[in-house]
């Protein structure tokens, strides 16, 4: 085989993936060059995992392309392949009776080049808990343990997946900066996730995925523009708004109420906001914990889907909207 | 980053070479295996808390002496033969008497409190037992044995007796062979099967599989880190019926550890079996009982299974743990060379390549 060095990190054409009559994953094309942080967004069940599961050569594909840095997998060279990415997976779990540096010495010793368990230690900020069993870590340190057995070879391309389901942010915000600190040196990185707002502050492009489906791809900021010149007013109001009255109002794009709670979809400038909040105090309203925000990619998924990205409960999405 | 990585590799010492991936993982198997309390104690603890709780309820002791109620007759002619009879009985060493009234003595009797009860028709004893009691039966020869000895009967035969006590046909030296194979059987097919069944519950396989590691390591670590316990196991079996109950290996020390070893690798290959597909712990908690289930009846650890009928015999005989309790009893007793052992040898061998290629077709890393 020829050992050309590519620039693209992963490219994927017409990637599917059934279990039983289960699509999970309908057709996927990808083409993420080195050096880019590049996000599937997502909710549960969107096939976000099979898809990089299937990249990483753990699930075999039913049908498309794969190649990871010009090189396919069972071309025989398998293993020189594993050599140039590290992995964090889903619900892992690490062997509960080994300190910290054990398991970064072992996760070492399976690569011909890599971070000793000092290096990794310090990279990832647990040099406190160095001889500390794995199963007496907190949450944030086992996921930061996971992430260091990724970085355990000195990997070219990083995959992450959901790394930061359950943390609190604190936590979160730690393992954000692993990332960009792997990004600043160069390093490629392929993230799921749930969370917008990881996406929007991680990642260079971002594609959001559906039933196996990607449905948009672009930067964070191209998609949340693609909704329009939008922004939304948030407040409370223990007294009735007149509702059919705000929507008289030619910037006013639409208004969704949930009890005391309302969210206005007005035109994305200062002037619309001022006419708001005046039709507002000409009703005698006080809002309460009144704030303006800018769309997000969860208003980019709402709009793509009609459901939200968070949805583990779709009635409360529905009832938003009513 | 390449000039930082750089400079992080000029700095690395030689020490800081990059470690054996095979190295590392036996450590990581040796380490969570050691830091385990409750393997520990279920490993070593147990079976030497069993040897000494069976070794000590099934000591050899001299039999009890048979129990003799005596009824005193209500008179005798000192000198009379009936006398005579009656002090013999009274003095003999063999037999524990005691001298009741009759109701008390007939009592005693029905509750099999005495196994003997001797009362006297004028001058002529009467003896009252339970002919189908062996312990009645051995009383009523021994008390009529003593009474024509006290009336100057004499030995026509000149018997002369030896007393064996021998090392080796004692319970314990049944057992604890019995103990090792057992201990090797569960200690095996729960450290490899249900470690493998836990690492892919865990995705710790599929953790490994992404990794350039070599498949060959991971397996082979677990059967290095086995043998290093199974040697610690036998010689803490070995030493500790040595001391407490002076259990000595009659055959040679090395027999019974490459017999044990052989063992140890069947089982580890039925562990290998069962570990090689089943996702979770409670399926595979199941697959070890069942397995283990017939080799616990029918192996021979706490009796021999020589006592089964003759048609379960040839079935039991061809069980991993049978073969190994047989194997392991050859070299501890009877002393026996590799040839005695060949057919334990042979089944063992059969087990672990049959249970080897079978895992090896059927093992799914994720």
């Amino acid at each position: 085989m020829r050992s050309v060095p590519s620039t693209v990190a992963i490219r994927c054409r017409a990637l599917t993936k059934r279990y039983g009559t289960h699509l999970a994953v309908a057709g996927i094309d990808l083409e993420i060059p080195s050096g880019e942080c590049f996000g599937l967004l997502g909710p549960n069940g969107a096939g976000k995992t099979t898809t990089v599961e299937m990249l990483e050569g753990l699930t075999p594909a039913d049908s498309g392309e794969i190649e990871l840095f010009g090189a396919r997998w069972g071309a025989g060279r398998d293993d020189e392949l594993k050599e140039r990415f590290g992995v964090q997976l889903q619900d892992n779990q690490l062997a509960d009776k080994l300190l910290v540096e054990e398991v970064f010495t072992l996760f070492r010793s399976f690569y011909r080049k890599g971070k000793s368990a000092s290096e990794l230690l310090a990279l990832l900020d647990l040099e406190s808990v160095r001889r500390r069993q794995y199963a007496q870590l907190s949450g944030g340190q086992k996921q930061r343990v996971a992430i260091g057995c990724a970085l355990a070879g000195d990997p070219d391309l990083l995959f992450l997946d959901e790394p930061t389901t359950g943390l609190d942010p604190r936590a979160r915000q730690e393992l954000w900066e692993v990332v960009r600190r792997f990004r600043a040196a160069g390093g490629t990185v392929l993230i799921t996730t749930h969370y917008m707002e990881e996406a929007a502050a991680l990642c260079d492009r971002v594609a959001i995925m559906d039933r196996g489906r990607i449905i948009a791809l672009g930067t964070p900021r191209a998609l949340v523009d693609s909704l329009g010149l939008v922004q939304f007013v948030e407040f409370e109001s223990p007294e009735a708004v007149n509702a059919a009255a705000l929507e008289q109002l030619s910037c006013l794009q639409s208004v969704e109420r949930r009890g005391e709670h309302y969210r206005l979809r007005i035109d994305r400038s200062l002037g619309s906001l001022a006419t708001v909040l005046q039709e507002l105090d000409r009703q005698r309203v006080t809002p309460v914990g009144l704030s303006a925000q800018q769309a997000t990619l969860d208003d980019v998924f709402l709009q793509l889907t009609g459901r939200a990205l968070d949805g583990e409960n779709p009635a409360a999405g529905a009832e938003l909207r009513s | 980053m390449i000039d930082r990585a750089d400079a992080a590799g000029a700095l690395r010492s030689p020490a800081e070479a990059r470690p054996h991936p095979l190295w590392e993982l036996t450590k990581a198997r040796l380490r969570e295996f050691g830091r385990e309390k409750g393997t520990i104690f279920w490993v070593f603890g147990f079976p030497l808390l069993m040897a000494m709780a069976l070794g000590l309820a099934f000591r050899s002791t001299p039999p009890e002496r048979p129990r003799v109620a005596v009824v005193l007759p209500p008179a005798l002619a000192a000198d009379s033969p009936a006398a005579r009879a009656l002090r013999g009985l009274l003095d003999s060493p063999q037999l524990q008497t005691e001298q009741l009234s009759r109701e008390q003595a007939q009592r005693d009797l029905a509750r099999a409190k005495v196994d003997l009860l001797v009362e006297w028709d004028g001058d002529r004893p009467v003896y009252r037992f339970d002919p189908m009691q062996q312990r009645s039966a051995l009383a009523r020869a021994l008390a009529a044995d003593v009474q024509e000895r006290a009336l100057g009967r004499q030995d026509r035969l000149a018997i002369a007796e030896a007393p064996v006590s021998e090392h080796g046909a004692r319970y314990i030296d049944f057992l604890l062979p019995g103990l090792i194979g057992m201990n090797l059987m569960s200690s095996s097919m729960w450290g490899i099967g249900y470690a493998l069944v836990l690492a892919r519950k865990r995705r710790l396989l599929r953790r490994f599989a992404v990794t350039p590691m070599k498949r060959s390591h991971f397996l082979l670590s677990y059967f290095l880190s086995r043998s290093f316990f199974l040697l610690l196991e036998m010689v803490v079996l070995l030493v500790f019926g040595r001391l407490v109950f002076g259990v000595e290996v009659r055959g040679s020390h090395a027999l019974v550890l490459g017999v044990g070893f052989l063992g140890a690798a069947s089982f580890a290959g039925l562990g290998l079996v069962i570990g090689a597909r089943v996702e979770n712990t409670e399926a595979a908690s199941g697959w070890m009982n069942f397995v283990q289930l017939p080799m616990w009846l029918l192996s021979g650890t706490f009796f021999s299974y020589e006592r089964f009928p003759e048609w379960l015999q040839g079935p039991a005989r061809l069980l991993p743990l049978t073969a190994l309790n047989d194997g392991l009893r050859g070299a501890f007793n009877d002393a026996g060379s590799l040839w005695d052992l060949r057919r334990s040898v042979a089944i063992l061998a059969a087990w672990c390549g049959l249970t080897f290629v079978t895992s090896g077709r059927m093992f799914r890393w994720y």
